[in-house]
């Protein structure tokens, strides 16, 4: 079947499959970032944005965004350069397979929540499984770019 | 001897970083063509059973389908798929494909096809008759069982470590040091205790997975996430029965390794394929089949017997360690060892005898490999555990106990096979996380205001750097214009920031900035020969041969430099940006040299240097947790975490940081939450991470991490290793904790709520 969709600002129209998902669809077209932990639901590693809503690309089926907008991390590079700086100096990106769904779902956060403890971090991002950092670098590079906004060092 | 450094030392950021950062393409499957076949494997779903009959023909009449085998198609000669240094001590006793299937998720047939769903269609439409046969499930009774999980004559062993296919052994061995059953008849207490651990999965975010092609030269272009490029060239070269010239492998960034991808998961598959038919292919293992049939920690069973006095003085260390290989011997012979050498030795301080015995049998579940702590992490919890119980028992401080009798700077350990200790801060890692911790007030058990219970626990644990007499690294530098340096390496970066840990070695030899160095790695045909990125090696054994390489090249930039400044070589001095007469009177620049190598020169600027270590020197750490437990539900939290880490010179501080805190949390993942079942027809239960619950950010409590380095004089610039120690606490400390807060040791991991609120503590 035919859909049409805004990917990262750029209208296409594409025909597929009924039981594609999005994840697969998004990454045949061009958007690497996406990336599939689990197939399960249960990484947070394929995270986009459904109408600025964050989603899960593994589990939505790819004809539920005809007719919408569709964000992944190639689109946001600018938001994203904002604070990733930060995770980068803590060392916190290890191998970095988890990173796009995690800075997403961080810009998700800092969209609704300009200003969140770090408990309110990490509720946020529980989702987003990672395997190498343990964490708690995540939360420490979202804390100084926080910081460093108040402080007006950006 | 300490010296003065610009680069080593410093936090800086991952060479890679921002790009990861950004989702740039840089994994397997982004950096490679996705029109190529899609390989999948059928697997078995029985956990033991012979191929009667397989039929393959309606299968390949799927549209798209390109190709089906079976065994009757593969190679007849056995290999290993462990990524070890030749001769491998791991068995020979795998085929491709085999007619005989030794767990459920074995490999029955191979299928590629030009789309996902022809394969998945023709995958279905293999039909197998299957002559069901018993399996063999229980590790405990497998030695000299009557079923054999590898009966076949061409099983053959490389290496003696005791070896037996007619008796399901995978290995066996004893060593010992001194009399320790005339000591245990001298002590005032000795007690004996069993532990069990289980095959905990990596659950790297990146499964297995890799493309393969046919190169111009008509050779096999392999691009992997491999921690191991040189092994995979031989291991392909074993199983596909072609010569090594004949294969390229190259790996990109990892999507993480710990240890998983030192074994030949997935490459294989693909690679059979391109070889038979002349097509690129490409496997990507689902989350499913990395659960099943990927390569997890083996799981053990350790009985320790310890003797000590009323005054807490530790005097023989008795460990047996029972392993269960599953249904192949990846890794098998090996890691044993490490449940006894890296446990034992941390006591030497006042051992005076002690044995360590121990059988890897093979059974019909899946297969074990190499994770992170590789068989100390097991050894650790049952050696650590047994401590704390004698501490608790003689109502001594644990804490106490421990700097009573660890192993001190500069004592020869007899059970580290006679190496010394010459790097040691272990007792400043105990002072300086009791402090931190504050381990006088928090060691009471303390009920909180709404009944749950604060208790404490502690665990120390040491590892090695690399493999003793094994591992080889190996750095090429090479100076460019402009005066930039290339550092190739064999080394594989999964993650871990070895690449950036190199390039200030580099920098720090070379004089220059860390964004001089352009680093290059890892890949068969252009790197210098490096055993792989596994056993902590990295950083000790392959920063050595980076300090040695940028020696060589120094001396030969002097060489050209002394021609240009028309002066014997002897009289120039080496400057960073520049090379100068020694009396001052005049320089040549870094690119003034390189131009010189371009033009009518005779000298290469390239030096490339090995590096083998007769030693492995251990890191050493300190573990203490606080924990609340609730004894309604039997839910215990992680509230902090301390840990005091010696691994050395600390080359960057950023990135050790990390490590340690991604250890401690899986650590605290297979202590509280990782389960691994199988029913009573071998089929795991935990196959997906819904299933298999890693900790989220929610569970990992607060972590503190420090160092106290030590000085390793055979390391780079003092260094030892941090990549794997760091595992190695959680389990026993937090196994103490939970003791504190209800009286009861749990011996067997994972440590379930339900076992808390139940007080069930052995299966
Ligand atoms: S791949 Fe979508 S949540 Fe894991
Ligand atoms: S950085 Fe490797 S999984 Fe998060």
């Amino acid at each position: 079947m035919e859909i049409t969709l805004t990917l990262n600002g750029n209208k296409i129209t594409a025909s597929v499959a009924p039981d594609t998902v999005l994840l697969d669809f998004l990454r045949e077209h061009g958007c690497a970032s996406v990336k599939c932990g689990c197939e399960t639901s249960g990484c947070g590693l394929c995270t986009v944005f459904l109408d600025d809503k964050p989603v899960l690309s593994c589990s939505v089926p790819v004809v539920r965004a005809d007719g919408h907008k569709v964000t992944t991390l190639e689109g946001l590079q600018e938001e994203a350069a904002e604070f990733i700086g930060f995770i980068a100096d803590q060392g916190a990106e290890q191998c970095g397979f988890c990173n796009p769904g995690f800075v997403m779902n961080t810009i998700a956060l800092l969209r609704e929540n300009p200003d969140p403890t770090d408990d309110e971090i990490r509720a946020y991002l529980a989702g987003n499984l990672c395997r190498c950092s343990g964490y708690e670098g995540q939360t420490r590079g979202i804390r100084a770019y926080l910081n460093a906004k108040k402080e007006g060092r950006l | 001897m300490k010296q003065e450094l610009k680069s080593v030392g410093k936090g800086v950021r991952k060479k890679d970083a921002m790009q990861l950062l950004l989702g740039k393409p840089a994994y397997v499957d982004d950096v490679t063509p996705s029109d190529c076949l899609v390989v999948k494997v059928l697997r078995s779903p029985h956990a033991h059973a012979l191929i009667e009959e397989i039929h393959t023909d309606v299968a390949m009449r799927v549209p798209g389908i390109v190709a089906v085998y079976t065994y009757r198609d593969v190679p007849q000669k056995r290999f290993t798929m462990a990524g070890q240094t030749y001769p491998e001590p791991s068995p020979y006793d795998r085929l491709i494909l085999d007619r005989r299937l030794r767990f459920v998720g074995d490999a029955v047939a191979i299928v590629a096809g030009e789309n996902e769903a022809a394969v998945d269609k023709a995958l279905r439409l293999i039909k197998v008759r299957y002559e069901v046969l018993t399996p063999l499930l229980d590790f405990r009774s497998a030695l000299d069982h009557e079923i054999l999980v590898h009966p076949e004559e061409s099983w053959h062993a490389l290496c003696d470590v005791g070896a037996d296919n007619r008796r399901n052994l995978c290995a066996q061995g004893m060593e010992s040091d001194g009399d320790v059953e005339q000591v245990f008849a001298d002590c005032d207490v000795v007690l004996e205790r069993t532990f069990h651990t289980k095959a905990c999965h990596q659950a790297m975010m990146e499964t297995f997975r890799t493309y393969t092609e046919i190169d111009t030269y008509g050779r096999l272009h392999v691009i992997s996430s491999t921690q191991i490029v040189f092994h995979a060239r031989r291991i392909l070269a074993n199983a596909l029965d072609i010569p090594k010239s004949k294969i390229h492998v190259e790996k990109p960034r990892i999507g993480g390794g710990f240890g998983a991808k030192q074994t030949l998961v997935a490459e294989i598959y693909p690679a059979f394929v391109t070889w038979k038919t002349g097509r690129a292919a490409k496997m990507i293992y689902t989350r499913r089949e990395c659960q099943i049939a990927g390569s997890p920690r083996h799981e053990m069973e350790v009985k320790v017997k310890l003797g000590a006095d009323r005054d807490g003085t530790i005097r023989a260390l008795d460990v047996h360690t029972l392993s269960n290989t599953g249904a192949y011997g990846e890794h098998g012979p090996t890691t044993v060892g490490l449940s006894g050498h890296k446990s034992i030795p941390l006591y030497t301080g006042s051992l005076e005898a002690f044995r360590f015995a121990w059988d890897v049998v093979y059974t019909n579940v899946e297969s074990a490999g190499a994770y992170r702590g590789y068989g100390a992490t097991q050894g650790i919890f049952a050696v650590e555990s047994a401590v704390n119980e004698l501490s608790e028992m003689l109502g001594l401080d644990p804490v106490a106990v421990r700097m009573k009798n660890m192993v001190k700077q500069g004592q020869i350990m007899p059970a580290y096979y006679n190496e010394p200790a010459s790097a040691c801060a272990l007792d400043r890692c105990m002072q300086q996380c009791a402090d931190a911790f504050d381990w006088a007030k928090k060691y009471p058990v303390r009920v909180t205001e709404n009944g749950k219970i604060r208790a404490a626990g502690v665990a120390m644990a040491m590892q090695g750097s690399g493999i003793s007499g094994v591992d080889v690294g190996s750095a090429s530098v090479k100076l460019n214009d402009d005066g930039f340096y290339v550092l190739r390496i064999g080394a594989a970066d999964m993650g871990t920031g070895c690449d950036t840990i190199l390039a200030q070695m580099t920098a720090e030899c070379m004089d220059c900035a860390i964004e001089d160095v352009i680093v290059f790695g890892a890949d068969t045909d252009a790197s210098p020969y490096d055993s792989g990125s596994y056993a902590s090696s990295t950083t000790y054994v392959t920063g050595r041969a980076v300090e040695k390489a940028c020696l060589e090249l120094k001396e030969k930039m002097c060489t050209v430099a002394a021609e240009l400044l028309d002066c014997p070589t002897a009289d120039v001095v080496f400057c960073g940006r520049e090379i100068s007469r020694a009396d001052g009177t005049a320089s040549v620049s870094l690119t003034d040299v390189a131009n010189k190598s371009m033009c009518r020169n005779n000298i290469a600027l390239e030096a490339t240097c090995s590096h083998s270590s007769p030693t492995s020197p251990p890191p050493f750490m300190v573990g203490m947790v606080e924990i609340e437990l609730d004894r309604e539900t039997g839910t215990v939290e992680v509230l902090d975490y301390h840990a005091v880490v010696d691994c050395g010179t600390v080359v960057n501080p950023n990135l050790a940081r990390i490590q340690t805190e991604g250890g401690l949390v899986q650590g605290i993942g297979m202590t509280l939450y990782e389960n691994i079942q199988y029913d009573e027809r071998g089929h795991l239960s935990e196959n997906s991470l819904m299933q298999y619950r890693i900790p989220t950010r929610l569970e990992t409590g607060r972590l503190h991490v420090s160092f106290a380095p030590s000085y390793e004089q055979s390391g780079p610039f003092g260094a030892k290793s941090v990549g794997e120690i760091v595992i190695n606490t959680p389990a026993p400390a937090i196994a103490h904790a939970i003791y504190r807060a209800t009286g009861r040791w749990y011996r067997e991991l994972p440590i379930l709520p339900e076992h808390v609120a139940l007080g069930d503590t052995v299966k």
